[in-house]
C-alpha cells in the first residue's frame, strides 16, 4: 500500500473533511500532532505501540542492573550504570508520548504491571555472566536502533520526536557493548569463549525482536499504511543480519547459525530458520525471566509508593510557594 | 501496587541550549512541585550538557490554540504577502537593500 486507506471509517461520526485532512497530512509525510483529529484506530494503536515500546525500556533495566554491582571496573561499572539510566529516561520520553495521546500515566503502569500491556519480549531472557552486558548492548540494542532510526519519522510527532532523542543516545549504548566484547574476545580463552557464549544465547532472541514474520503480522500493513511503521519486520530483521555479520568477524566471534552464507544474487545474507515457537511461549509468559521481571518491577513500584506520597504530601503543604521559586527568564 | 493511583502535575519542559539561543521545549514530564520538576526535567534532558537554563511550567498553565480554528486563526497572516520583502519590485542593480 502506498497510500493510506480510509481508516478515518472506523470514527463513524467523523466528519469527511477531518478525515480527508488526516489522510493529507500523512500522505504529504506531515506530523500527526496531539490536537489534532485522528481516526480512533490510529490512536489505539499508537497508544499499544509507544506503551509497548516504553515498557520495554522500563523493564529492560533489570537484565543489565543485575550486573552493575559486578562490573569488573570503575570504568565499566559508570559507564553501565549510565546505559541503565538512560534506558529510565527513554522509558520516560515514551510515557510522556503516550499520554499525548490521552492516557494517563498511572494506566500505562497499572496495565504493565497487570500483564494487559506487553513489553519487549526480549527482556524476559537472563543474563548469566558478565560477557551478557556487551551482547545486549550489541545485539540487543543494534537491533533496538534498526528499528527505531525509521521510527524518527512517524507520522506521529510526539513519538517521531522523542524517538531522535533516543536515537541519539542508542549509540553509545551500543559501542560500549561492542567494545566490551572486542575486550573479552581477545582476552584469556576463558574470556573468549564466556564473549562466544553470550553471543550464541542472544544472537536469536535479538532477530526475534523485530517481530514476526511478514505473512503473520497482524498489524504492518496498516501501521506502513498511516506512517507509523516504515519498513517491514522481515526487511528491518535482514537489514540488522547484513549489518551484524562483519561486526561479527571483526570481534573473532561466529553467529550461531549453520545456515549463514552469503548470497551473491541478493548481495544480502541468507540466514536460518527462526524459532517461532520459541517466540511465542515467551510471549506467552513462558520465558525464563517472564515472572521475575514482571514481580520486580510491581515490587519496585509497590517500594516506592511512600516516597511518591511523601513527596506529593510535601508539594501540598508548600503550595503556596510554587511558582514564585521557578522565576526565570 | 499503590493506594494513591493518581499521577503528579504533569510539567511542560523548556531548554536553552546554549547562551545566546531561546527555550525550546524538550518534552514533558510529572512532578509534585516545581522544584521537582526541575531537577527531574535535568535529569531528563540534560545528561549530556544539551542545556544551561531549564523552564518548566505546569502544561495546566498554558493556554493553546485550537488545532480546530486553525484556519481562521492564522488566516489573516495568509494573504498579506507585502509584509514579505519578496513582495517588492526594486530597480535592477540597486544595492544593500
Ligand atoms: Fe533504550
Ligand atoms: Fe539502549
Amino acid at each position: 500500500m502506498t497510500t493510506a486507506p480510509a481508516a478515518g471509517a472506523a470514527n463513524e461520526t467523523a466528519p469527511a473533511e477531518l478525515v480527508a485532512e488526516f489522510d493529507a497530512v500523512v500522505a504529504a509525510d506531515g506530523r500527526i500532532e496531539p490536537r489534532d483529529w485522528m481516526p480512533d484506530a490510529y490512536r489505539a494503536t499508537l497508544i499499544r505501540q509507544i506503551a509497548q515500546h516504553a515498557h520495554s525500556e522500563i523493564i529492560g533495566m533489570q537484565p543489565e542492573a543485575n550486573w552493575i554491582t559486578r562490573a569488573p571496573s570503575l570504568r565499566r561499572k559508570a559507564i553501565l550504570i549510565a546505559k541503565v539510566q538512560d534506558e529510565a529516561g527513554h522509558g520516560l520520553y515514551l510515557y510522556g508520548a503516550a499520554e499525548t495521546l490521552g492516557v494517563s500515566r498511572a494506566e500505562l503502569l497499572d496495565k504493565l504491571h497487570s500483564g494487559r500491556q506487553r513489553y519487549s519480549s526480549i527482556f524476559n531472557y537472563p543474563t548469566l555472566t558478565w560477557a551478557d552486558v556487551g551482547a545486549i548492548g550489541w545485539l540487543v540494542d543494534g537491533a533496538a536502533i534498526t528499528n527505531q532510526v525509521p521510527l524518527c519519522r512517524c507520522s506521529y510527532g510526539p513519538y517521531a520526536r522523542a524517538m531522535v532523542r533516543v536515537c541519539k543516545e542508542e549509540s553509545f549504548h551500543q559501542r560500549q557493548g561492542y567494545e566490551l566484547l572486542y575486550t573479552l574476545s581477545h582476552g584469556t580463552e576463558e574470556q573468549h569463549a564466556m564473549a562466544q557464549d553470550a553471543v550464541n544465547r542472544w544472537w536469536w532472541p535479538s532477530l526475534m525482536m523485530f517481530g514476526p514474520p511478514d505473512d503473520e503480522s497482524a498489524h504492518s500493513a496498516q501501521s506502513m499504511a498511516w506512517r507509523i511503521k516504515r519498513h517491514s519486520n522481515d526487511e528491518l530483521r535482514q537489514r540488522f543480519v547484513d549489518i551484524c555479520v562483519p561486526q561479527a568477524e571483526a570481534l573473532g566471534l561466529t553467529l550461531p547459525d549453520p545456515d549463514l552464507r552469503w548470497n551473491e544474487e541478493r548481495g544480502r545474507w541468507d540466514f536460518g530458520e527462526i524459532d517461532w515457537e520459541e517466540f511465542q511461549q515467551v510471549l506467552r509468559g513462558n520465558g525464563p525471566c517472564n515472572e521475575q521481571r514482571l514481580t520486580q518491577r510491581r515490587t519496585a513500584h509497590e517500594d516506592g509508593a511512600w516516597v511518591r506520597e511523601a513527596a506529593a504530601a510535601y508539594a501540598a503543604k508548600h503550595q503556596t510557594d510554587t511558582g514564585r521559586e521557578a522565576t526565570a527568564v | 501496587m499503590s493506594t494513591q493511583n493518581t499521577d503528579w502535575p504533569l510539567w511542560e519542559v523548556f531548554v536553552r541550549s546554549k547562551r545566546g539561543l531561546s527555550h525550546s521545549h524538550a518534552g514533558s514530564l510529572h512532578a509534585p512541585d516545581a522544584t521537582m520538576a526541575l531537577r527531574n526535567a535535568r535529569d531528563l534532558f540534560t545528561r549530556r550538557g544539551e542545556g544551561v537554563s531549564i523552564w518548566v511550567v505546569p502544561a495546566a498553565a498554558i493556554t493553546a490554540s485550537s488545532p480546530d480554528e486553525k484556519d481562521p486563526f492564522f488566516e489573516p497572516a495568509a494573504d498579506k504577502t507585502y509584509r514579505h520583502p519578496t513582495f517588492y519590485t526594486i530597480p535592477e542593480g540597486v544595492k544593500h537593500l
